[in-house]
């Protein structure tokens, strides 16, 4: 499956701003995040699709996922 | 050396009127019910100024306030509140700002300055410690605030502080605040339109003495524990240090919440241009922090000739995507513009939103523009030169500088205004995060972000996270949050602790600095107090509860595309629960139970 990520932040420094990536079926999104080398504890803000989600969900083919590190506030 | 703990026990009340000075002692009761800055404050305006009052007549009065930790040793000790009744909202004003300016007045030796009565000719004031003197204003009326600002500090010597209207303040605008250090910005309600229609254009102000704590030993303690818990906090110990506010740009836009041509989409596709990343990339100088702050979100930048203070992340997006506009550039250039006129950004940027809708719609014509830049969205010219128009109250943008509503209604169609209680809503699309909304309409300074910001566990997830589509447990956490706040705007530290800090940490500083016993549940009920006297006001001054509402596209007009699309702000659902979480009848009126429970019943 093709999943797009869009990475913010600190997040960006050594990966991109947006990477397209293609996933064996059953990949679970803590699997991406570990691919990208992301530590989870980096992870504050996970989004699939613009909603909220968790790590042990399976993203679909054509998804997006926009990770943000421990940010905000204004 | 005074007697008190964290307060300077002294009151400074100066009449415009006969040019009288005095110094009143602090009634420690009072501290000890309202707190001190926003709680204290609010309780002088409504001991003192009749609700009812026309807000630009003699008969208001302006209150500057400190809190008891402003100017000691605890994280963010530099905040003031400047407290008035607004004649953008007619509801109380509590403004509230940071830079060094509050601190510098605490360590003066006042807790709060009462400005009243109408000077005949401008004056401004000058504090160095008890020496208290007015002077004229004739050199700096007029003049932008970095002129006045500089002249000033010529007369007065470097290290004084100083807290000025711009020229906007001067011409009443309805969207002017009160700047100090120059980029800092008490800028909500029109508070800077008071003290124009006063007369009255700053507070040059040089303070050295201290603040009594009462357990040294223990506040050391207590700012240990709290310094440690904002260092090792995501948001305040990485986050905004690194990005500042503007960071939430492509949070919010991610989510499908970002305002985008004034409120008519949620989703900004230009948005990564405005971001904080590009930002801190291509327009960032230096970090620029204030009064003893850990966190330093404030940035410094620079494009072109505008150089200073921000952009926040409110005025990038009202500039910005509520705007349609994608050029960062400009929009710094336009936030200058904002502090040199002492515009509050919100309101001046989402007022020419609200005007491009309007010309969009064929209420503004070409021929009402005066020559200057077409209103269309996405226009970079525009946003800086009405900006100025604004400032300078010419033509259209004296009408503009009046805000987005009374422009709206000038042309018959005040739903354009994006606004509560006529005040412009901040940059949270209320029908995609329904806890915002609750907020925005039950705010008592009308369309508000910081009376109780439900962003942080809707969308960061802080203190836990909540499903922000959901109407269940949103009034609960509203009232919490906005009793919280209330108890930090009394205290004078910046909101941004509450990131870090929970109750307990709060009455723990509180408590070392003042000698008191206070718990976080006690600190909360402060809170409380505070926010129900601001609605006895609001009420006497004839806000009733009709208008705890939304603008008519909010609660009827789903969203359009992006993550949140089909989504409506169910407030219908909200309010009742939230009357009812806060002890009000269903109605929105404070009962005399509850107003009995918390010590205020006098005030009904």
């Amino acid at each position: 499956m093709k999943v797009t990520i869009k990475l913010f932040a600190t997040l960006r420094i050594g990966r991109g701003k947006i990477l397209k990536k293609e996933y064996p079926e059953g990949t679970i999104i803590r699997d991406i995040i570990r691919d990208l080398n992301i530590y989870e504890k980096d992870v504050a803000i996970l989004l699939k699709n613009g909603i909220s989600t968790k790590m042990d969900k399976e993203p679909a083919d054509g998804d997006t996922l926009s990770i943000f590190p421990p940010i905000g506030g204004g | 050396m005074n007697n008190y703990f964290g307060y300077q026990g002294v009151i400074l009340r100066v009449n415009l009127s006969d040019g009288k000075i005095s110094k009143e002692p602090l009634n420690l009761e009072d501290g000890v019910k309202f707190i001190g800055g926003r709680g204290l404050g609010t309780k002088i305006l409504f001991d003192e100024v009749d609700p009812k009052i026309d807000p630009l007549s003699i008969d208001n009065k302006v209150i500057f306030a400190t809190g008891p930790l402003s100017g000691t040793a605890t994280p963010t000790g530099g905040r003031y509140m400047v407290i008035t009744k607004s004649p953008l909202t007619g509801t109380v004003a509590s403004s509230n700002s940071g830079g060094f300016w509050g601190a510098e007045l605490k360590l003066a030796g006042y807790d709060a300055v009462i400005i009243e009565g109408k000077s005949e000719k401008p004056v401004y004031l000058n504090i160095a410690d008890d020496v208290v003197t007015l002077e004229d204003a004739s050199g700096i009326w007029g003049n932008l605030v970095d002129e006045t600002t500089t002249k000033l500090e010529n007369i007065h010597g470097e290290k004084a502080r100083i807290a000025t209207i711009g020229p906007a303040g001067e011409k009443l605008s309805k969207i002017s605040g009160v700047m100090n250090e120059r980029g800092r910005a008490a800028g909500r309600s029109g508070v800077g339109a008071v003290l124009g229609s006063k007369n009255f254009k700053a507070i040059v102000v040089r303070g050295t003495n201290k603040v009594n704590i009462k357990e040294p030993d223990k506040l050391k303690g207590a700012f240990s524990n709290s310094m440690t818990k904002i260092r090792e906090n995501g948001v305040t110990g990485q986050g905004l240090p690194a990005y500042g506010t503007a960071v939430l740009v492509n949070i919010i836009n991610e989510h499908g919440a970002l305002p985008t041509n004034n409120f008519q989409e949620s989703h900004f596709d230009l948005a990564e241009a405005i971001s904080g990343e590009t930002l801190a990339e291509k327009y960032l100088k230096k970090k620029d922090p204030c009064y003893r702050c850990p966190i330093g979100c404030g940035r410094y930048c620079e494009a072109d000739y505008a150089k200073g203070a921000g952009p926040e992340y409110e005025t990038i997006w009202g500039y910005g995507s509520n705007c349609g506009v994608s050029d960062l550039g400009a929009i710094i250039k336009a936030n200058y513009w904002c502090n040199e006129y002492g515009l509050d950004t919100i309101s001046a940027a989402t007022t020419i939103a609200a005007a491009m809708e309007l010309y969009q719609k064929g209420y503004i014509k070409k021929e009402d523009l005066d020559g200057g830049p077409e209103l269309v969205w996405g226009n970079a010219d525009a946003i800086i030169e009405w900006t100025k128009r604004m400032g300078e109250g010419n033509g259209l943008g004296a009408l503009m500088a009046e805000g987005s509503y009374r422009l709206c209604e000038n042309f018959g169609v005040s739903e354009l205004s994006m606004s509560v209680k006529k005040q412009e809503m901040p940059a949270y699309d209320p029908r995609g995060i329904q806890g915002i909304g609750l907020n925005y309409a039950t705010s008592n300074r009308g369309g508000c972000h910081v009376r109780g910001y439900m962003i942080s566990p809707e969308i960061l997830g802080l203190p836990q996270p909540l499903d922000r589509f959901a109407t269940e447990g949103k009034a609960e956490w509203t009232k919490i949050f906005q009793d919280f706040t209330a108890a930090i705007d009394s205290v004078g530290l910046c909101l941004f602790t509450s990131f870090a800090l929970g109750a307990d940490d709060y009455a723990d500083l509180y408590n070392a600095v003042c000698g008191t016993t206070l718990s976080g549940n006690d600190f909360i009920e402060h809170g409380e107090r505070v926010w129900n006297l601001e609605r006895l006001f609001n009420l006497k001054a004839g806000i009733d509860p009709s208008q705890d509402t939304l603008p008519k596209r909010l609660l009827e007009d789903p969203i359009s595309s992006g993550p949140s699309k089909g989504w409506l702000s169910k407030l219908s659902e909200t309010l009742p629960l939230y009357y009812k979480e806060r002890g009000w009848t269903e109605n929105g009126l404070p009962t005399d139970e509850k107003l009995e429970s918390l010590g205020i019943k006098e005030y009904k």
